[in-house]
């Protein structure tokens, strides 16, 4: 009763401005091919027919920063890929978020040596760390969706400090 | 040892002096580093082993002469036999000739070798890591070079881990 | 972090031909993150308008650390890193490994271990073209090849997580036999794909074969010969593409394969589309060994009887004292290995995988080198390449099938 039902039967819609924007966010978002290793294959076969990606927005995986807003770090990062993927996290436009896929990419995974970054958030800031060697395809949309979760509690005062 | 095998062993040894050993009819033929480029060109040319499968290198560390054996692997696919050279190679400026010129595999197989052992390859066309960043000092490879392990986070030590971990700012 | 670096001619002078330091030709980055390198390689191109007049790949973007981990842990902790090398090849890696090991402490595999070896080994195989082949029309534009072979590979996982648990990385093949026996349900499901993937292979056959447009971006495109291909110590499907029939399941059988009947296809072109055609002969080849190793297989144990090295079934656990102390045992300490050295090589779908192992009388290895195929057969990219357009240059990539992480280990 009140306000939304009588507004509705004219066709109007309150809501506000922050669930607007973080709806339209979560809706297309688009991630970033950073296939580096074994998790690629597993992005792979999540983004193709047996469970597609595309229906949580997903559809198409953009090869260039400056038209995606989502990267998925699938696979191991070594120490000479490092400023690679720091360059490439700067050249994405604002909103971004960052998952990282699998266990070499959240703790190091298997390989505890010289050559590999102990966990990729040495790097760039991680939004939602996805467990698994490799991680099914179904966790990988599991993380996505808890990013989608995540982005829809956004508020706008704390997107203006950073 | 495979009896095809027994006078190809034979014409190496009495050419250039070489010991052999057998271990599970595998046949490892040790050479000088100076007599390497010589033989490959022989079993190359005269005994058809026309593919160099593999060249590689092994760290005897606490022993110092010699250091590293650096081995390589023949095939002949004509014959379908194998043999397998190993070249003593000493700690100090350690030093063994190209063989790019015989085989166009050993190219980037030298470079990594140059990149994880140290080893100087003389007479390389190309002498840059190959692996690793170009920055990078030390040959992980070798058994005084540390693994670099970073120790798990246990509830009794995930405080002083944190702290120590260079996490990324925005 | 984000300052532009010079990025200086002078490492790279005695590469490039003289015309790239006057500034006649163009130097381009075809950098690690790139949607058609099939993985973090760079390319430095030196182009001619779109000719290409060199190029220069520059590796070590996913170099792990393999061989240097491998020494700290004991032969069976070892053997997890395996998987993770040549990822497409799981089960092949696993079998590398671990013949190598069984060769070195001279452990026996009974028969129903070898023929399952062999199943789960040649639907790796299948495995791995399929994505090849997925990839490489994504590459050339035909994007649902993707699609198709994507779903034929998730039957393939479906078997895979039947036999072990996980879909990729299974270890499932260990020292002294295999895990454990396969469960009732494995022989249906193999022979369920058994009796549908002949019509898809035909399927995708009428999608590509005889496809103009196909056959214009593949026909004498990226000619290897015999004798570079041999310099360059090319092995697999593009040294029988050009010419050479040299495959070790048929010149040095392991894991019983000289019971089996199968042949090898050869191609004297030389060209990507013998490598392409090549591939798809064995894809047949290797249903037709799936085939023969289900009606065989043999009853019987699935792991050696020799406690010394090959840990116990958990059953015996809870009966026996002896089990339990060698279970112990292996567990704890490992197992002793002779202080020698041994070579072993196995036919993975890229080419010949092998490892050098060697041992010094304790629980650990003293050296484990994987000569990986994928090394070899990108080194020979920069000489079938001069001359071709850049576009051809990403048909080339396609064909000569590499995997990053077989590269850098």
């Amino acid at each position: 009763m009140g306000v939304e039902q009588k507004l509705g039967d004219m066709g109007v819609v309150t809501t506000t401005l922050e669930s607007v924007v973080n709806w339209s966010r979560t809706n297309a978002m688009w991630p970033m091919l950073f296939g580096l290793a074994c998790c690629a294959i597993e992005m792979m076969s999540a983004q193709a027919a047996h469970y597609d990606m595309s229906r949580f927005g997903m559809e198409l995986m953009r090869a260039s920063p400056r038209q995606s807003d989502l990267m998925i770090v699938a696979g191991r990062v070594s120490k000479k890929m490092g400023p690679v993927l720091r360059r490439l996290y700067d050249q994405m436009p604002e909103p971004k978020w960052v998952i990282a896929m699998g266990d070499c990419a959240s703790c190091g995974g298997v390989f505890n040596n010289y050559a590999i970054y102990q966990g990729v958030d040495e790097v760039v800031p991680v939004d939602v760390f996805v467990a698994g060697c490799p991680p099914r395809p179904e966790a990988l949309i599991h993380g996505v969706l808890t990013i989608h979760e995540k982005v829809k509690g956004e508020k706008f005062k704390d997107l203006a400090v950073k | 040892m495979d009896k095809k095998l027994e006078p190809i062993v034979k014409a190496v040894q009495s050419k250039f002096g070489a010991t052999f050993e057998e271990f599970r009819d595998e046949v490892h033929l040790f050479v000088k580093p100076e007599q390497i480029v010589e033989a490959l060109t022989l079993l190359r040319d005269e005994q058809n082993f026309e593919l160099l499968s593999a060249l590689t290198a092994v760290d005897y560390y606490p022993q110092e002469t010699p250091r590293f054996h650096v081995i390589y692997q023949l095939t002949s696919i004509t014959k379908n036999l194998s043999v397998q050279l190993r070249v003593p190679v000493n700690g100090t400026s350690p030093k063994v000739p190209t063989v790019t010129r015989v085989f166009g595999s050993a190219n980037w197989r030298e470079r990594e070798l140059l990149d994880m052992f140290g080893i100087e390859v003389e007479g390389h066309p190309d002498p840059r890591r190959l692996l690793n960043p170009d920055d990078m000092e030390g040959h992980p490879l070798r058994k005084d070079f540390p693994l670099g392990y970073e120790e798990p986070q246990f509830t009794f030590n995930f405080d002083e881990i944190d702290l120590r971990k260079p996490y990324a700012k925005e | 972090m984000t300052q532009i670096e010079e990025v200086s001619l002078d490492q790279y002078k005695h590469l490039v031909s003289e015309r790239a330091l006057t500034g006649e030709t163009m130097l381009l980055n075809m950098g690690p993150q790139h949607p058609s390198t099939h993985g973090v390689l760079r390319l430095l191109l030196e182009l001619d308008g779109e000719i290409v007049v060199n190029c220069i790949p520059d590796i070590g973007f996913l170099h792990t650390g393999v061989e240097k981990n491998m020494e700290a842990k004991t032969y069976q902790k070892a053997e997890v890193m395996t998987d993770r090398l040549d990822y497409m090849n799981t089960m092949g890696n696993n079998l590398a490994y671990v013949m190598a090991v069984e060769k070195l402490i001279d452990v026996d595999v009974p028969a129903r271990a070898q023929a399952l070896r062999v199943i789960l080994v040649e639907l790796q195989r299948i495995a791995s073209h399929l994505v090849w082949l997925g990839t490489s029309g994504l590459d050339l534009a035909a994007m649902s090849m993707f699609l198709y072979c994507f779903r034929e590979r998730e039957q393939i996982l479906d078997i895979f997580e039947l036999v072990s648990g996980q879909r990729m990385m299974t270890t499932y093949i260990r020292p002294g036999g295999v895990w454990r026996d396969v469960p009732v349900e494995f022989e249906k499901a193999v022979r369920d794909f058994i009796k549908v993937f002949p019509k898809r292979i035909d399927e995708y056959e009428t999608l590509l074969t005889k496809n103009p447009l196909f056959i214009d971006r593949m026909v004498d495109i990226g000619y290897l010969s015999k004798e570079t291909a041999l310099s360059y110590g090319v092995t697999g499907p593009s040294l029988r593409a050009s010419g050479v029939d040299w495959d070790l399941r048929k010149a040095r059988p392991y894991c019983g394969y000289e019971q089996y009947d199968f042949n090898v296809p050869t191609r004297t072109e030389g060209d990507t589309y013998a490598r392409y055609l090549v591939r798809i002969e064995e894809l047949r080849e290797s249903l037709k060994i799936v085939e023969q190793a289900l009606n065989k297989l043999p009853l019987g144990p699935v792991r050696s009887e020799n406690r010394k090295f090959v840990p116990p079934p958990r059953s015996e656990i809870g009966v026996s004292m002896e089990s339990l102390i060698h279970h112990f045992k292996l567990w704890t300490e490992g197992f002793p290995a002779p202080k020698a050295s041994i070579y072993s090589a196995v036919e993975s779908p890229r080419g010949e995988l092998a490892v050098y192992l060697e041992g010094d009388g304790g629980p650990k290895p003293m050296r484990v080198h994987m000569r990986t195929p994928s090394f070899d057969n990108l080194g020979v990219v920069p000489q079938i390449v001069k001359g071709y357009l850049v576009a051809d240059l990403v048909a080339i990539l396609a064909s000569v099938d590499i995997v990053l992480g077989d590269i850098d280990r």
